[in-house]
């Protein structure tokens, strides 16, 4: 029951959150650069928590995130400007092929371990880029040109769809069983757990978000390419997870969250951008090497600190 | 006793390139028998076990629980047909709950899918109800209730040892392996233990298969014993037999023995 309030209570804020910018936006206050960095934190929010579920969660390492953003990104285009179907359908549909270009990926490839795993889906994502390099179809190497169609609206039902879905399958004997496998595959295995299963249905889930991130992300932008694509990105998303605590979702939301405003404030000093934006991390990672918030979600320190105050009221 | 025994082991072994771990293994375990697996460091033991659980293929011969062929089964497989297992080194999820731990084990036999679980269908909430219930009650079994929320890593190491039994139970086995219960235990934590697995095998009407180093342990409860060196069964029986068998004690002790009789 408590965590059925803790929902509703998650839903009021998401409904506030999403209220009051809309608003801000409707009345002019925040302008267009404003409006563009919060779509793209939620861009890349959906990002870190869709790759948290296969790195933090379920333990595999794979480091080619951006090949099912690139996947979602120009199926999602191709909807739209070449099919000219609805931008929702775009979206659903790369989500859906990310998710099946997930499974492609993770059957053969889940069955290694470490780095293994990491090279291999690193080569699968470099095989996307090229592949979509080579169409002519999509434009190449010149890019595609796509309409502007991602708004606030858009991206916060797709960021709080990811997040509650990612969030409730988590917290279910289906979540518990990834994390087993996280811990302990052999263990896991011994218990009854179908490892490979379990491990290719949060990559193929982690993929389909991936996708879904990808539709927004290639209607932000007037045009896609796939240098947009290529391993740094990967990385991008990578340090999200890393840097916010494995295993921590309100982690990978919290230094997606920072790093984008670091990132977009840093443009301004072009020249500087990168090296800060590597000193803050390699910062945070020698003082908290656990990431941000190590393994803990959000709701746990103020489950704390409620208890603190409880007890201190109790004295 | 059953007709069919509950495991048959016939003939079966394993190589790994052109080492002969185990060989020509022959077991029989009938329906509530607590048979113990024992022999010296390196004899195939717990690689007998990786048999029987699926973590290894035979190369020779067949597994059957309750006449079904277990060979070539995976080991999440193997757990479902009702073959459930503790490990030497302890393998729990360190990470989890001490309550998750078992939920996990019991995550098998729920039933909700992962549509129900990502839209919180009714059926999702009954289902980790029902998961949350029986977990707490193997803990109980075990004392270990008052751990629940605690993380597995945090707990000492007799009751790690404790939680991978009640793990191991919670996956609902007919036969229950278990690798060295008592390894590291005190003589009080071990006799301990000795009656909690009598309990478990009375409550749950469990056959159990263990190996243990801890001869008063083996002595004490098991009923049968199988005696395994390089490999080979050596030598099979109730705790009387081993005890005077001389290849038994040409294993534990060494050649010598043997020697000094010739």
């Amino acid at each position: 029951m408590k965590k059925v309030k803790g929902f509703w209570v998650f839903l009021i804020l998401s409904i506030v959150l999403y209220g009051t910018v809309q608003l801000l936006i409707n009345a002019g206050i925040l302008n267009q650069f404003y409006s563009n960095t919060l779509i793209f934190i939620g861009i890349n929010i959906i990002l870190a928590v869709s790759l948290h579920l296969v790195i933090g969660i379920t333990g595999q390492f794979s480091i080619g995130h951006a090949g099912f953003l690139a996947v979602g990104a120009y199926i999602s285009a191709i909807f739209t400007m070449k099919l000219q179907l609805p931008f929702p359908i775009a979206i659903l549909a790369g989500g859906i092929i990310a998710a099946l270009a997930g499974l492609i990926v993770g059957i053969p490839s889940l069955r290694l371990k470490g780095d293994y795993l990491a090279i291999a889906t690193l080569g699968f994502a470099e095989i996307i880029r090229i592949v979509f390099l080579n169409i002519d179809y999509v434009g190449g190497a010149a890019g595609m040109q796509v309409s502007h169609l991602t708004n606030w609206t858009y991206t916060f039902i797709c960021l709080f769809i990811t997040i509650v879905v990612i969030m409730n399958f988590t917290n279910s004997r289906h979540g518990r069983a990834c994390i087993s496998v996280r811990e302990n595959e052999i263990a896991a295995d011994a218990m009854g757990i179908n490892t490979v299963y379990y491990k290719v249905i949060a990559f193929a889930l982690g993929s389909f978000f991936a996708g879904i991130a990808g539709g927004l992300y290639a209607h932000n932008f007037y045009i896609i390419q796939p240098t947009n694509f290529g391993f740094l990105k990967s990385f991008d998303i990578l340090i999200y997870v890393v840097l916010g605590g494995l295993g921590s979702l309100s982690g990978a939301v919290i230094s997606a969250i920072l790093l984008t405003l670091v990132s977009t404030f840093l443009q301004d000093y072009p020249e500087t951008r990168m090296i800060i934006y590597s000193l803050v991390l390699v910062i945070v990672m020698l003082y908290r090497p656990q990431g941000l918030m190590g393994t803990r979600e959000i709701t746990d320190i103020f489950g704390k600190w409620k208890s603190v105050k409880s007890v201190k009221g109790g004295n | 006793m059953g007709s069919v025994p509950l495991l048959q082991v016939r003939n079966t072994g394993i190589q790994f390139g052109g080492l002969k771990a185990v060989s020509n293994v022959n077991m029989e375990i009938n329906q509530g028998e607590l048979i113990g697996l024992i022999g010296p460091n390196g004899a195939g033991k717990t690689t007998c076990f990786n048999l029987l659980t699926g973590v290894y293929v035979p190369t020779e011969g067949s597994i059957e629980l309750d006449g079904q062929k277990l060979n070539g089964l995976a080991p999440y497989q193997v757990t479902r047909k009702g073959i459930s297992r503790t490990f030497q080194n302890i393998r729990l999820f360190n990470e989890l709950s001490v309550l998750d731990n078992v939920k996990v084990a019991y995550h098998s036999l729920a039933k909700h899918s992962i549509i129900s679980s990502i839209l919180r269908l009714p059926s999702h909430f009954s289902g980790e109800k029902e998961m949350e219930e029986k977990s707490i009650e193997f803990l109980k079994i075990f004392n270990l209730d008052k751990y629940k929320n605690e993380a597995a890593k945090n707990l000492p190491y007799g009751q790690q040892r404790r939680l991978e039994i009640a793990r191991a139970l919670a996956a609902g086995p007919r036969l229950l392996l278990l690798d060295e219960p008592a390894a590291g235990m005190n003589p009080q934590e071990t006799h301990e233990l000795m009656e909690l697995i009598a309990f478990v095998r009375k409550k749950f009407d469990l056959t159990i298969l263990l190996i243990e180093h801890d001869m008063n342990l083996v002595m004490g409860i098991c009923e049968r014993i199988y005696v395994l060196d390089h490999g080979q069964l050596i030598a099979q029986g109730t705790p009387e037999d081993i005890r005077n068998h001389p290849k038994v004690i040409e294993a534990y002790l060494g050649e010598e023995v043997t020697s000094a009789h010739a």
